[in-house]
């Protein structure tokens, strides 16, 4: 397994677009806390969740860096090349999420607590100290929210194999068909509090007692439909003519 | 016009054109039917919350048409089609064209197909077209739809790349905007002047007398132009980034 | 007529083509030969317009192709069978095209005709083969049933029976008078096909001339002899001022032929156990002619690698 994932780590940081991604999001992530931080003013001070402003810019990038480290390879045909080397299948399909997985999670940590130290650094207001457990969580836990959706975007980029499909449903999913769910009259409300990434952004931003489901809760159910969506997928790479 | 013939040979000769007019269409149209048929006393039917899929739409069709352009580029038909055409701004603009003309389309269907689909599950509902602002909501979607389409083209001409370009044009649509306004201060000033907020403000603004609840329908926009100017600020916007675009292109080697 | 004119294409520090003149003359067939990364297409993407160069101009009767009035009427070009949206049909392709130089539709059936692609018009383009997509390209090429023609590595990556056809189209397309311009890495393709040659080498032209002239003068001819008694044959054709090589057991002679070596081996008494004209192959002409210019040299000395080795290009 080590042999994998050291083949998968070489594979994804010898092209161009994780670098992109990467300097993408912490460069706009970090550059929004410091923007929000400058600008701020009132009588309201500023508060970690304020640090952690440009996080779903962040998320939405490593989503589609993501789903390019699997749809590049579909598209310039070396998938076929790693499954010659290696037939397993499953095995290096796994190799390749957890590797994307760990990016998204140390970039996620290095944005986040980037973020939150720009923010810190410029303001240093008493509301910016990350005092218990909930503050720790809205920082340290963005790592974790990114890299369960990378293992989401992966699953959705082994499925639809095309870059511009998957990008548009990772995409349009969660900033916008989430919403409109929540709009629909009734049942709107109960079905959000079921959509995954909803899940994501409450364990991130606290307890909120209308949702069914603790904050970790909600990590935990947003991480199981991840793993679910990416069971499907190896199931279905494995069927496929590759 | 012979140009024009071309490109819309070129369009509907591949497939995710029709894809994603299928796609946008039975999204609006379907949320529409789920809208009108959930609809009480505490979540009115109104002709705003008919267009509630408009966004949705507007998306699926900014992403059909950045793919008309950077498919070209992929596969470098674009190459041929220099060949064939070269005229390069002859052979964009047309392009341009055809493509803002099929998204201009599919808004019209979308809105009145989303619009006639609620009076239809609804026949007790008033959704007569009675105001200007009634007019605009739905008859405004297609208006919209097409110039976000020159924006998407233009984005794709400068991208070049199908995930750059789709990426690029919906984390700004979906995300950007609305972050900006949330920057304390300078972030509603600047989000005044944003150009989908002006779009929006076309759709829904000035003066909406639905009263209908914020989420009853397209977003409602903070933008303070009056309907007719902010479409015609966003259609500049959409000028100014395919000029730009084409300029590019046609100093770009091909 | 294609006129070159100081052609130049820098890419950052790289000259790709550097002060490039030549001109393809009307109505014949001319080679453009070099090796890969020579510089070929993209001397062949400025002609037509794709790229801008840097420095200098390509013009085809006169004119820029660029200010062509509906081009594919005078130059057809095909210069990578791949670009073709795969979700197009062969039909809609060309139908496309000859729209948008106001060509009539049924030059479309006309020349999916000529290259025999009838049967799979309805296709889509993305399933077809290497030897098809050449074909389709060839008929895209001919849509405006131009004047001037030109084609990069048409033969590339095809099998035998596709190179026949491309070569046999190539002369017919001479035969009617047409100008044809053709890039090729090999040389041997070329002297089946071509009359004339622009040969290049890292971006500058190396000779443009007749492929007979070229071949004559590049291939020198030698002869081979071997004996028991090297070392006298060997004093004895050192005084007579011709140039000798060893290799292995025998010696390479040229400036002279079989019948003189022979005699004057019976004059001096020397016992030959061969003596056999060699001819120089035209790979070898090549190969020494570009042998400087070649971008990426490969671990095989140049002269030994054979002709079925040579790498296919991009």
């Amino acid at each position: 397994m080590t042999a994998l994932l050291a083949t998968e780590r070489i594979k994804l940081f010898t092209t161009r677009s994780p670098w992109w991604s990467m300097i993408m999001t912490l460069g706009i992530t970090v550059g929004l806390a410091g923007m929000v931080a400058l600008t701020h003013a009132g009588d309201r001070p500023l508060t970690v969740e304020h640090s952690q402003f440009g996080s779903q810019f962040g998320l939405m990038i490593i989503t589609v860096m993501a789903a390019l480290a699997v749809t590049t390879e579909y598209r310039f045909a070396t998938i076929r090349t790693t499954f010659q080397a290696v037939p397993n299948r499953t095995s290096i399909l796994l190799a390749k999420t957890a590797v994307v997985t760990g990016l998204a999670v140390v970039v996620g940590e290095i944005t986040a607590f980037g973020s939150w130290a720009v923010a810190k650094l410029i303001d240093g207001g008493p509301e910016l100290s990350i005092r218990d457990s909930g503050d720790l969580r809205m920082v340290a836990g963005v790592g974790l929210v990114y890299g369960v959706a990378a293992v989401m975007a992966v699953a959705v980029g082994i499925l639809v194999r095309q870059s511009a499909g998957a990008i548009s449903i990772l995409l349009i999913w969660p900033l916008l068909a989430e919403n409109l769910v929540g709009l629909i009259p009734r049942v709107g409300d109960d079905l959000r509090n079921w959509m995954p990434y909803v899940n994501a952004g409450r364990f991130l931003n606290g307890v909120d007692p209308e949702m069914p489901l603790s904050a970790w809760g909600a990590l935990a159910y947003f991480a199981g439909v991840a793993a679910v969506l990416l069971g499907t997928a190896l199931v279905v790479a494995n069927r496929r003519d590759a | 016009m012979t140009l024009l013939a071309v490109e819309r040979m070129k369009l509907f000769t591949t497939r995710s054109p029709w894809w994603c007019t299928v796609a946008a269409l039975a999204v609006t149209i379907g949320f529409a039917a789920l809208m009108a048929g959930t609809a009480d006393a505490q979540a009115p039917l109104t002709v705003a919350a008919t267009q509630f899929g408009y966004n949705f739409g507007l998306v699926v069709v900014m992403v059909m048409a950045g793919l008309a352009i950077t498919t070209e580029y992929r596969f470098s038909t674009m190459r041929a089609t220099f060949l064939a055409v070269p005229n390069r701004w002859s052979a964009l603009l047309a392009k341009t064209a055809v493509v803002a003309v099929l998204a201009g389309i599919v808004g019209e269907i979308a809105a009145f197909g989303s619009w006639g689909i609620g009076k239809l599950i609804k026949p007790g509902v008033d959704l007569t077209l009675n105001t200007a602002y009634e007019w605009r909501a739905v008859a405004g979607v297609g208006l919209v739809y097409a110039v976000a389409a020159v924006v998407a083209v233009a984005v794709g001409v400068l991208v070049r790349h199908s995930a750059g370009a789709i990426s690029l044009v919906l984390i700004y649509n979906l995300l950007v905007e609305g972050l900006i306004v949330l920057i304390p201060n300078v972030g509603p000033k600047i989000h005044k002047w944003l150009p989908f907020n002006m779009a929006h403000q076309f759709v829904t603004g000035n003066p909406d007398p639905t009263g209908r609840d914020v989420n009853f329908g397209p977003p409602l926009s903070d933008a303070t132009l009056g309907p007719w100017a902010a479409l015609a600020y966003f259609a500049g916007f959409a000028a100014v980034l395919l000029v730009i675009a084409l300029a590019v292109a046609n100093r770009r080697d091909a | 007529m294609i006129e070159a004119v100081g052609l130049t294409k820098r890419y950052g520090k790289t000259l790709a083509v550097d002060n490039l003149s030549f001109t393809v003359p009307t109505g014949r067939v001319t080679g453009f030969l070099g090796p890969n990364g020579a510089g070929k297409s993209t001397t062949m993407r400025m002609i037509l317009g794709l790229d801008t160069p840097s420095g200098g101009s390509a013009l085809i009767d006169g004119k820029r192709y660029r200010d062509l009035h509906q081009p594919l009427r005078t130059v057809g070009a095909l210069l990578d069978a791949k670009w073709v949206h795969p979700n197009r049909s062969a039909r809609a392709h060309l139908a496309w095209m000859a729209k948008s130089n106001r060509l009539p539709a049924k030059r479309v059936d006309e020349v999916l005709d000529i290259v025999g692609l009838s049967a799979v018009a309805g296709k889509r383009a993305g399933g077809f083969s290497l030897g098809m997509s050449q074909r389709l390209g060839i008929a895209a090429a001919l849509l405006g049933d131009p004047q001037v023609l030109l084609f990069d590595e048409p033969v590339n990556g095809l099998d035998p029976e596709g190179i026949l056809w491309i070569r046999k189209f190539m002369h017919r397309l001479a035969d009617e008078g047409r100008t044809v311009f053709v890039s090729s890495h090999l040389l041997s393709e070329m002297a089946l096909t071509a009359q004339e040659l622009v040969v290049i080498g890292r971006g500058k032209l190396i000779s443009q001339s007749s492929t007979e002239d070229f071949v004559s003068q590049a291939t020198e001819n030698t002869v081979r002899v071997r004996s028991p008694q090297l070392g006298a044959l060997r004093t004895a054709l050192g005084r007579t001022g011709v140039s000798i090589r060893d290799e292995g057991e025998s010696l390479i002679v040229s400036g002279m032929d079989c019948a003189d070596i022979g005699e004057l081996a019976a004059q001096t008494g020397t016992v030959l156990h061969e003596l056999s004209p060699q001819r120089g192959s035209l790979e070898e002409a090549f190969m020494q002619l570009t042998g400087d210019s070649v971008e990426y040299h490969t671990e095989i000395a140049e002269g030994q690698v054979p002709a079925t080795l040579v790498p296919a290009g991009k």
